[in-house]
């Protein structure tokens, strides 16, 4: 049972990864001149797009949390409308959360945000997917032995290394290499992928290897 | 001997102090200069030597040329001018230097290869050494001789159009200038148009002696795209155009007036193959000197190869040619090829003007360089490697000790065993203290090496020996304790370590990493930015303490038992901890020490929620208020004005001192009474309000938002975070440091000397009086770091009741502080030959220095108080 689970879900990691890297490639035959430095803003929305879509659609295939008895449609489109709103919630959240790091804030507003938009991609959107629009179950998971099942164990892996991703991924900014991706917020959108991507391959395998000792009270 | 960690922590801080200091003393080693800078002028030429002269000169020689041109073009290397470039884009240049009356030279740079220092060298013919920075503290004008003030003096006309930089450093030398800045590197037109556009105007005109034009765009084409782009191409050509007409402007002219005139084509430093440059590549180093004019006349058939000669030979050359004394600090030696063609009694007379001012400089020189020599040039560090290693031991041995105590003096009772004498009489320290001695001995003893000890007399360095080798000692005996005790521990632990918190392990990964980022040196210059994403990260860390504490324990569902009760249980035992001392406490003390989140209700708890988003709110406004640093300079804040009142001044100065002497008062009282602690906590109180009041006088009025604002967190901080959410001494003093520290920033201070302001040094002063202007400048400097640090001590000393907490805060802050230091100093040592040591290294070395002597003075009053605690 369980390491079926994790099977599943290192497939589910996978397709994740294999999006990213399809909003790298993918574009660059349909637009002249993508490339991720140049046209930084365009990929940022294609990746942000791609990566939204194949969460929504792991989340409808493989249902990692099949308990939601209610099934009415109307319950089901408030869900989706409270999730959108969270969605653009969490944007503007990270937007404050990165002009109080010290953002420009007039300038740049449109960098700004789209990177506020992709971190929520690779933050928020996993979490309203798996635990929905309920912030209670969001701080339960973020806090210490709060996890109830490997998913939202990865969750929180995921989510934590995307998070560090981009807190590293300010470091090179200060440096006077002059390099082209050193420029506000490249380095940042790039780190938050990097620990995205790090984050989609260890969880799996942390998983595997404290298996033994991860026991889930399941509720 | 037992004593309090926080008695043995500021001994320790002291100690590091005395080497901090000795490690300065021997890392900036003294200039090379002429100290008779202000009489130069009064004093008359060098004379004739008067062996078989029938002429009598005292005068100066007569100028040569009447009018100089010096174009400077930024990033000019050799090969851009006399390789195949040269041939193919500047065709005029080539015939000039081929056959035209000139003498090209490849004329060699020293380091750093950027453009303010070469204009230096190229204008005083000296080379700039760190303890300029200091000694034209504030102030970008060159001071020392050079040849435009020489120039100015002579009632030279010199007019300037090019790179802001020569505005800067001779704001009132010329009668006419436009500076250009060197900001957008990414254009390459407009600056240089921005030159040439005068220059039709200027060369008609002619009512000029000197004409100055800096070309950066060559520079920026190098920056963008590389020397190898077809832009360079491009720019050659142009610049050789522009030669051209400055040449035949002035040929036309001298058909006229029949005196020579010269041109002078040059580049400041080269171009790496990348483009940049500032590191110590040939290709940066070399660069093209031309010079022409029609007094070297030359035979057909006489071939002129470029010699290779120094950059700072110009300034002796020009000024021979201009017909003004040699700049006192010049290194440089004559070009000769110039005055070959004048009577050989007049090349004679040049060589001797020449070598007179450099005897002159060599004899000033002379007593404190006896064994080190005045090669010119060869770098900062002649004798300044050797201190560097023998001194650098002294912090990091001061660290090693402090972190190897860390157990023990963090521990409950915050005593430790020191033990003083058995080092003291253990072999090792003998054998050491023979070693060192052995040494310098033999280094002092040997001709060709100099030691820095040798400098200081016998007893000095005997006694740094001495602490030295005790120091080891004390470490190898600290190291066995631990180890053994280690061993025993391991046995018997049956209890499980303390988990850590995130909260801990942010505070310890951000120390390292920020210890770690000094090994850069843009992350020197923008210092800043680390402390303020540190301690933002800092505010959201606590705010997700907060918010788990706050919401997760107002529902706990079943699920979130374990983790409710842990909670649970670590508060019951904090309370017991804490009522067990809690009865000296007053009646209102106790009660508010049990406040927690549990009980907090209504708009209390809305305060805690809040309270992390209004400090972040604050420091972002802060951070726009004053930008420091380098890259992100430029852009606005808000205006520096000044005006301040000097009877005022001296009122606030009153008042301050009757708060610090009543406050003083209060506390001596409660030592020697030793009965109340509430009047030591007033006095405290009274200290810090003291010292609020005064920063609040000194700050530049634009900066008063910067201690409203830092009163305000800190009166946050404590209501609403540190007292509910109850975090040990250890963990409030490390970031207090950290706040304290992006306080320092947020005054605007940076990591350059530049930022220092002196003015505050004035306030209430009508003259400049050593030593309460050095006390109020270090003192407004480092408010924030001192404020902060004394904040903690009237916080912890008012809020918790257990004993230890004080010396827990004063061990925890001097190791926070010594820990920078002491890497920075290996650092340092290590990075002494890296390009930006004395732009960006030494001036943060200072400010290391000076912190580390505040943090020695906030000890010792730690130290102070805590005694005074022990006592009652």
């Amino acid at each position: 049972m369980k390491d079926t689970d994790i099977k599943r879900l290192l497939y589910t990691h996978l397709l994740c990864i294999f999006s990213i890297i399809l909003s790298i490639c993918i574009p660059s035959f349909f637009l002249e001149n993508f490339s991720i430095l140049e046209t930084h803003l365009t990929w940022l929305c294609i990746c942000s797009v791609s990566v939204t879509a194949v969460n929504l659609v792991l989340y409808l295939i493989v249902k990692p949390n099949a308990s939601s008895k209610r099934s009415s449609i109307s319950y089901k489109v408030t869900r989706f409308l409270k999730c959108c709103i969270y969605f653009l919630m969490s944007c503007f959240f990270f937007h404050v959360i990165f002009v109080l790091y010290g953002a420009p804030l007039i300038e740049l507003v449109l960098e700004t945000f789209l990177f506020a938009v992709i971190l929520s991609t690779f933050t928020t959107v996993p979490c309203l997917c798996l635990l929905g629009p309920n912030i209670k179950a969001w701080l339960r998971v973020f806090s210490r032995n709060g996890v109830t099942s490997i998913w939202e164990n990865s969750l929180q892996i995921t989510t934590i290394s995307s998070f560090i991703g981009t807190w590293l991924g300010a470091f090179p900014i200060p440096l006077d290499w002059e390099r082209p991706w050193q420029v506000w917020p490249i380095s940042c959108t790039l780190g938050a992928t990097f620990g995205y991507v790090a984050g989609l391959v260890i969880s799996p395998l942390w998983i595997y290897w404290n298996r033994k000792q991860l026991t889930y009270k399941n509720n | 001997m037992r004593l309090g960690s926080g008695a043995f922590a500021a001994c320790c801080v002291v100690i590091e102090v005395l080497g901090v200091a000795l490690f300065l003393r021997g890392f900036f080693p003294a200039p090379v200069r002429s100290s008779s800078r202000a009489e130069q002028r009064a004093e008359p030429a060098a004379p004739e030597p008067s062996a078989g002269a029938s002429s009598n000169w005292t005068k100066l020689p007569p100028p040569l040329f009447k009018k100089v041109v010096i174009m400077l073009i930024d990033g000019l290397r050799d090969d851009f001018v006399f390789g195949s470039k040269g041939v193919k884009f500047m065709p005029y240049t080539t015939y000039l230097v081929e056959k035209g009356a000139s003498h090209s030279f490849v004329a060699e740079a020293k380091l750093p290869t950027v453009t303010m220092p070469r204009i230096k060298a190229l204008m005083t013919g000296s080379l700039p050494g760190f303890i300029d920075v200091v000694r034209n503290l504030n102030s970008p004008e060159l001071l020392e001789d050079n040849v435009i003030t020489q120039a100015k003096a002579a009632g030279k006309r010199i007019i300037f159009y090019g790179d802001e930089t020569w505005v800067k450093l001779f704001p009132k030398h010329f009668v006419e200038y436009d500076g250009t800045t060197s900001f957008f590197v990414s254009d390459y037109t407009e600056v240089d148009d921005n030159v040439t556009r005068h220059l039709d105007k200027v060369l008609k005109r002619g009512d000029w002696d000197v004409l100055i034009l800096h070309y950066l765009g060559l520079d920026h084409i190098g920056h963008v795209s590389g020397p190898s782009s077809p832009l360079i191409g491009h720019k050659l050509r142009e610049m050789d155009s522009i030669l051209m007409k400055i040449h035949t402007s002035l040929l036309s002219e001298e058909r006229e007036t029949l005196v020579p005139n010269l041109l002078v084509l040059c580049g400041d430093h080269g171009m790496s193959e990348t483009g940049g440059h500032g590191a110590s590549s040939m290709e940066e180093l070399n660069t093209a000197l031309i010079l022409i004019s029609s007094a070297f006349e030359r035979k057909p058939g006489d071939i002129r190869r470029p010699k290779h000669v120094q950059q700072t030979d110009l300034a002796a050359t020009l000024a021979i040619g201009l017909g003004l004394p040699i700049p006192g600090n010049s290194v440089g030696s004559l070009l000769f090829p110039t005055v070959e063609g004048r009577p050989v009694r007049e090349q004679l007379r040049f060589l001797h003007l020449n070598a007179v001012q450099l005897s002159k400089l060599l004899q000033e020189n002379v007593p404190s360089y006896e064994k080190a020599g005045t090669r010119s040039g060869d770098g900062l560090f002649l004798n300044g490697s050797l201190p560097a290693h023998t001194a650098a031991v002294f912090p990091s041995q001061v660290l090693s000790l402090l972190l190897l105590s860390i157990p023990e003096a963090l521990s409950n009772k915050a005593e430790l065993e020191v033990p003083l004498w058995s080092p003291v009489f253990s072999l090792l320290f003998y054998l050491t203290l023979l070693v060192l001695s052995a040494l310098h001995v033999i280094v002092c003893t040997s001709a060709e090496s100099s030691c820095y000890f040798c400098g200081l007399s016998w007893l000095t360095a005997g006694g740094v020996m001495v602490l030295v080798s005790a120091l080891l000692c004390a470490v190898v005996s600290a190291l066995a304790k631990t180890f053994g005790d280690g061993k025993f521990l391991s046995k018997n632990s049956a209890h499980p370590k303390p988990r850590w918190s995130e909260l801990d392990v942010l505070i310890l990964l951000g120390t390292m990493g920020h210890v770690l980022s000094l090994g850069a040196s843009s992350f020197i210059e923008e210092e800043h930015q680390t402390w303020y994403f540190l301690i933002n990260t800092l505010c959201l860390a606590l705010c997700h303490e907060i918010y788990r504490n706050c919401l997760l324990r107002d529902d706990s569902e079943p699920q979130q038992c374990p983790h409710v009760e842990e909670e649970f249980i670590r508060t019951a035992a904090a309370l017991q901890d804490r009522s067990t001392g809690c009865d000296t406490l007053e009646p209102h003390g106790v009660s508010r020490s049990l406040t927690s989140l549990d009980t907090l209700r209504g708009y209390e708890k809305w305060m805690v929620l809040a309270s992390p988003w209004v400090i972040l709110t604050c420091c972002r406004l802060l951070r726009s208020l004053n930008q420091t640093g380098v890259q992100w300079a430029h852009r606005p804040d808000l205006g520096h004005w000044l005006t301040r009142g000097v009877i005022e001044a001296r009122f606030v100065h009153v008042f301050v001192l009757g708060i610090l002497f009543t406050g003083t008062k209060d506390l001596l009282k409660s030592q020697v009474i030793a009965t109340d602690v509430t009047i030591k906590t007033v006095g405290l109180w009274e200290i810090y309000s003291g010292l609020v009041l005064l920063a609040a006088l000194l700050f530049r009025p634009h900066n008063l938002p910067v201690l409203v604002f830092s009163l305000l967190i800190q009166t946050i901080m404590t209501k609403f975070i540190w007292k509910p959410l109850r975090h040990d001494a250890a963990e409030i003093t490390i970031m207090h440091y950290w706040f304290g520290q992006a306080f320092f920033y947020f005054q605007g201070n940076s990591n350059n000397i530049a930022t220092v302001d002196i003015s505050a040094g004035f306030v209430g002063l009508d003259t400049y009086i050593e030593v309460p202007a050095v006390f109020l400048t270090a003192f407004a400097t480092f408010a924030g770091p001192v404020l902060w640090a004394s904040h903690l001590v009237s916080f912890l000393s008012s809020e918790t009741s257990s004993g230890s907490a004080l010396s827990h805060a004063c061990f925890c802050y001097a190791l926070i502080c010594s820990f920078p230091v002491s890497a920075y100093i290996i650092l340092v040592t290590s990075l002494r030959y890296h390009l930006f040591i004395w732009s960006v290294f030494s001036p943060k070395l200072l400010y290391e220095g000076m912190h580390i002597l505040i943090t020695a003075a906030i000890c010792v009053f730690f130290t102070a108080m805590d005694q005074t605690n022990t006592k009652s």
